[in-house]
């Protein structure tokens, strides 16, 4: 079997690191070199690590916003439309729409809109849940919830080379750099 | 990092400028109080509240940063540790309060209370010897903590000893827990006691919140100012205003949370006792204004303080900073004034003079102060952290 093909049968290509500044500098240079399809996996979040790999802007916060709006809206309009329009009593003389007393409602179902939005909106952009993953297929990948870090390259990116690309990620001092199966 | 000898021209310079403008304000406020010193006593307790609000909630904050240790707190110690240096200023400047109190309070005039069921009621409390020994009382406990947070951080500057950092961070949680105690007593004695028959049990926690959105602001816009100069230039970076915006998004919330929970709570009632407050402050121009202080307290700057971008630029997060600043006043000069001009809105160029004048002598000591020391507290141990690479 040739490289060429063996190539686009592999998910990708990994390298072990033993530190997340390693990690952090391969990552910057891979995306300086061009390289998108790539994502890094390491035990604890690392800052800047995200916007290493391509994540500039990330849209969760704007669902987040979206969600926390609709719940507003509709926590306000819920007490409306039941202490103004559907069954309007006279309490101590006070005006049907007493916005004052909607609030601390409103911004329960603020928040509670809003986390929603968060996790399922994570979900989704995560494409979870996802029972099988090939980067697995790699033992020591294992490791990536103690102590080491990953740097996986996709063989789908444009510039993937299978030699070009282990080459350039040895270059960065990794403990080892791995072919992932599909 | 160490060397504050190359800012310096430019803090003497600020420092000179606050001068000046502090004594053009002290001799305007001066002229005022010959003019007409029913007003005078009035526009000074505004004023006062406001600067006595940045000395309190430095050491508030600072409390809090030497009880918790965030990388956003070693960044601003040293501005709040000059903002509570300025101490020793505040307590003189509570003279004139004392001898116009019975300009400013109805509890403190004998022929009122005479004919009062409720104030003869509340006597016990609201007399002039006991106010003036809590004041007192109240500024020695402050000048402790005050002395020994400056002291212990002064003193590893020289000696780097790291057992100075352990002192600090036992001493932040008790300071943060008095400070709450005492300046709630301060702010029903020096704010709520104007209005003797109302009473609201959330008033002081809402004035330190309001002095923590103020000390956060004014704390911004001077870091930001010292991040464009040597040699904090490219030492504090995007991450620490991140933390700061953050914490300012924070707080501005918390005020409106507990603005909220006075007002339904008051509205809800309805009780001829409580409800007049609201009454005064919501009629004619004072209403206006609630609904000024609503949006620019709050709305605007909570949507401007969500997006990341804002909060990452130094200069955008200082403008915002300053404009919140500004609120700050309105929302104070909201709640002190109608208590003297119930019927309606009621401004008077004393207003402006003598804010402006205890400002500018609040702002030269506090340059003087900082000057005084490094601009980050550089032999603590846990400093390291706060600069790694982000």
């Amino acid at each position: 079997m040739n490289d060429a093909s063996k190539a686009t049968e592999l998910y990708g290509v990994m390298a072990e690191f033993d530190s997340p500044e390693l990690l952090l500098e391969a990552s910057e240079k891979a995306y300086e070199l061009g390289y998108r399809k790539m994502d890094a996996y390491t035990p604890y979040p690392i800052e800047a690590l995200p916007e290493a790999v391509g994540f500039k802007k990330p849209i969760l916060p704007r669902i987040v916003l979206i969600g926390a709006i609709i719940g507003g809206c509709l926590g306000f309009f819920m007490q409306y439309y039941a202490s103004v329009i559907s069954y309007p009593l006279n309490i101590g003389g006070r005006p049907l729409n007493s916005w004052p007393s909607f609030i601390p409602v409103t911004f329960e179902t603020t928040i509670l809109l809003a986390a929603f939005a968060a996790v399922f909106g994570m979900f989704a952009l995560n494409g979870l849940p996802q029972p099988y993953h090939p980067v697995f297929n790699v033992p020591r990948f294992a490791l990536a919830s103690r102590d080491r870090f990953f740097l996986c390259i996709e063989s789908e990116d444009k510039l993937f080379d299978l030699t070009k690309t282990k080459k350039f990620l040895s270059d960065f001092k990794p403990k080892d750099v791995y072919e992932v199966e599909p | 990092m160490q060397n504050i000898e190359v800012i310096k021209p430019l803090l003497n310079k600020m420092q000179q400028r606050a001068l000046l403008v502090g004594a053009l304000g002290v001799f305007a406020t001066a002229v005022g109080a010959f003019i007409s010193p029913e007003q005078f006593f009035k526009s000074y307790l505004f004023g006062y509240i406001f600067w006595t609000g940045l000395t309190l909630g430095s050491l508030a904050i600072l409390s809090l940063h030497h009880m918790v240790g965030g990388g956003w707190g070693f960044v601003i110690q040293r501005v709040l540790e000059s903002g509570t240096r300025t101490l020793p200023l505040m307590a003189l400047l509570f003279l004139p309060i004392l001898f116009g109190m019975k300009e400013l309070y109805l509890w403190a005039r004998p022929e009122v209370v005479s004919t009062d069921a409720i104030l003869l009621h509340k006597s016990a409390y609201l007399n002039i010897p006991f106010f003036a020994f809590r004041a007192f009382f109240m500024f020695a406990v402050w000048a402790v903590f005050v002395f020994f947070m400056n002291k212990w951080s002064g003193a590893q500057d020289k000696t780097a000893d790291d057992s100075l950092s352990e002192k600090l961070r036992s001493i932040g949680g008790p300071a943060l827990l008095v400070c709450f105690i005492t300046i709630t007593f301060a702010s029903i004695d020096w704010v709520m006691s104007l209005d003797p028959h109302w009473f609201s049990t959330i008033f002081g926690v809402m004035l330190i919140i309001g002095q923590g959105v103020s000390t956060l602001a004014f704390a911004i816009i001077v870091v930001s100012r010292l991040a464009e100069h040597k040699p904090l230039a490219g030492v504090i970076q995007k991450k620490h205003f991140h933390d700061h915006g953050n914490l300012l998004l924070a707080f501005l919330a918390l005020w409106a949370y507990m603005g909220l929970s006075q007002f339904l709570i008051i509205w809800s009632g309805n009780l001829p006792e409580e409800i007049p407050w609201y009454l005064h402050r919501l009629q004619g121009g004072w209403g206006t204004l609630a609904i000024l202080t609503v949006f620019f307290h709050f709305i605007v700057p909570f949507f401007l303080l969500l997006m990341r971008g804002n909060k990452r630029s130094a200069k955008v997060l200082s403008k915002i900073a300053m404009a919140i600043i500004l609120v700050r006043f309105l929302d104070l000069f909201w709640i002190i004034m109608p208590n003297f001009y119930p019927h309606g809105f009621h401004i008077h160029w004393l207003d402006f003079a003598a804010p402006i004048g205890i400002g500018g002598v609040w702002v030269a000591v506090f340059v003087w102060q900082l000057k005084g020391r490094a601009l980050l507290p550089v032999n603590d141990p846990r400093l390291i952290e706060v600069f790694a690479h982000e």
